[in-house]
């Protein structure tokens, strides 16, 4: 009985398809030239430079309006001859957090709900390197703590990436200087690709982000730190916005210890060149042969 | 039979120039060719020269610091080991840098209290304390030199500041003191409590 009433003849359906097609059509011409334009935007790799400039200008007076500030949304391609890479000091870190609020800031990521680019895993030194134990609640009164040692983990980078294979939209893909990048307007939030990364690196916008307006970082990246919308995934990028300017991530900035390093690996006067040459240097779950380019290494 | 052989040289002359036409565009494509960096050191030497220090050295300047000379030059110089009282008692009771081993003429000049001393006795100003860490901590000092120990800011291609040793290190006190952690991230847990 219950299957009848969802039961319709060809002829209800042909009765009723005018009326949707009319409801779409109104609706449809509700939206201004510029949204139905957004709404078919060709994936950023497509796109001609004519087409990224007037995306960008529009994109612009969006965010300008609505934060109050002047915007820059910058689509400066990779920068030649580079290969980024980056080395982070197990030996040093002390798990103060400053590299999580200050990505938090420069990357605007969403204050609530919560998203945090780095997570900071507080580890015993009796157990080494183990996720499974690891803690990334911990809130002492100062740190470091005795008997633990800290392992902050953002996107690996990796060279072999799992994440960019299993986009069904190929919103996600590996730039020429490494970098791993989102298009926020070709990704369909279906996650795939945060269940596909071994490090927990990339995070979703269940909820729509919000930055507060006198803390929103003008300065963006399209591929980077420009302000999301609920239903996309993002993730560490290096601070593209920054390092293709020839300047440091802001985790690197902050870091009060310099457990941070950052250069390009190509270049073998580079600091990372001399940590892969000097130091002992390990990767995190090389055994899913992910090839990271972000290092950790004991610098005593 | 000459021309037979004449030919073959022929080839192979054609047959080698194409290699190494081959290879010329391998060498013009090759990636490390045209990379100038302006302030990047060359490898194995002290690349520190090559790079800009953009951070002054701290020492007078800062508030309450004034040359020693300014008290010391008409003081009669003690070179005996001893506890310090009255002056200097705060730096003599907090030092720990290998307290069973050093004090302070170890670094400070007894004769003239404007400068610090190697072990072999060269005189160095304050603005190159670097020199004498390096004398105990060479690792540390070679890793700093290429911009690994401490930290470094601004363009990975371009100009960089450093901080120098006793910008971070208080030299009396070396180790770093603990720092306050910032918040954790929010638990899943806290936030339906919250409802």
């Amino acid at each position: 009985m219950q299957k009848d009433s969802y039961d319709s003849s060809r002829r209800d359906f042909l009765k009723k398809l005018p009326v949707a097609i009319t409801g779409s059509a109104v609706a449809l011409s509700s939206c201004s030239r510029q949204e139905i334009d957004e709404y078919l935007q060709e994936n950023f790799r497509t796109l001609s430079s004519a087409e990224k400039k007037e995306i960008i200008s529009n994109l612009e007076k969006k965010y300008s309006e609505k934060y109050g500030k002047k915007f820059i949304v910058s689509a400066k391609p990779a920068i030649d001859n580079t290969l980024f890479g980056y080395a982070l000091d197990l030996s040093r870190c002390i798990g103060c957090r400053r590299c999580v609020y200050a990505c938090v800031k420069e990357n605007n990521q969403s204050r609530d709900p919560q998203i945090q680019w780095i997570q900071v895993l507080q580890m015993e030194k009796d157990k080494g390197i183990d996720f499974m134990h690891s803690d990334v609640h911990y809130d002492p009164e100062l740190v470091p703590e005795e008997g633990y040692f800290y392992v902050p983990v953002s996107c690996q980078q990796c060279n072999n990436p799992p994440c960019i294979k299993v986009c069904p939209t190929k919103a996600t893909w590996q730039e020429e200087d490494g970098i791993v990048v989102v298009d926020y307007d070709w990704c369909i939030g279906c996650r795939y690709c945060q269940a596909a990364c071994p490090y927990g690196a990339r995070h979703f916008n269940f909820g729509q982000p919000t930055v507060p307006a006198e803390e929103i970082n003008p300065i963006t990246h399209y591929l980077g730190n420009r302000p999301r919308i609920k239903g996309v995934v993002e993730k560490c990028t290096f601070c593209i916005q920054r390092v293709r300017e020839g300047k440091y991530p802001s985790c690197v900035e902050i870091c009060p210890v310099g457990a941070r390093k950052f250069g390009n690996l190509l270049d073998p006067n580079s600091e990372v060149r001399y940590i892969l040459k000097n130091k002992r240097v390990l990767v995190l779950k090389a055994e899913l042969n992910t090839q990271p380019k972000f290092f950790y290494y004991f610098g005593v | 039979m000459n021309e037979l052989n004449h030919k073959k040289l022929k080839i192979r002359f054609i047959f080698y120039s194409l290699i190494l036409l081959l290879f010329y565009g391998c060498a013009e494509n090759a990636p490390f060719k045209d990379m100038t960096y302006t302030n990047v050191g060359t490898g194995e030497s002290d690349s520190i020269q090559n790079q800009d220090i953009a951070v002054s050295a701290p020492i007078f300047h800062e508030e309450g610091i004034f040359p020693c000379s300014d008290c010391h030059a008409d003081m009669e110089v003690n070179t005996k080991r001893r506890p310090l009282v009255d002056m200097h008692e705060e730096i003599y009771k907090s030092f720990n840098h290998d307290r069973k081993n050093l004090w302070c003429l170890d670094c400070h000049n007894a004769n003239n209290r404007d400068y610090l001393h190697l072990a072999n006795g060269k005189l160095i100003s304050f603005k190159e304390s670097e020199k004498l860490c390096g004398q105990c901590h060479g690792d540390k000092y070679r890793d700093w030199r290429f911009g690994v120990h401490g930290k470094r800011t601004g363009y990975w291609n371009g100009k960089k500041q450093y901080m120098l040793c006793v910008q971070c290190h208080n030299p009396h006190t070396p180790h770093f003191k603990k720092l306050k952690p910032m918040p954790p991230p929010v638990r899943e847990e806290d936030l339906r409590n919250q409802d």
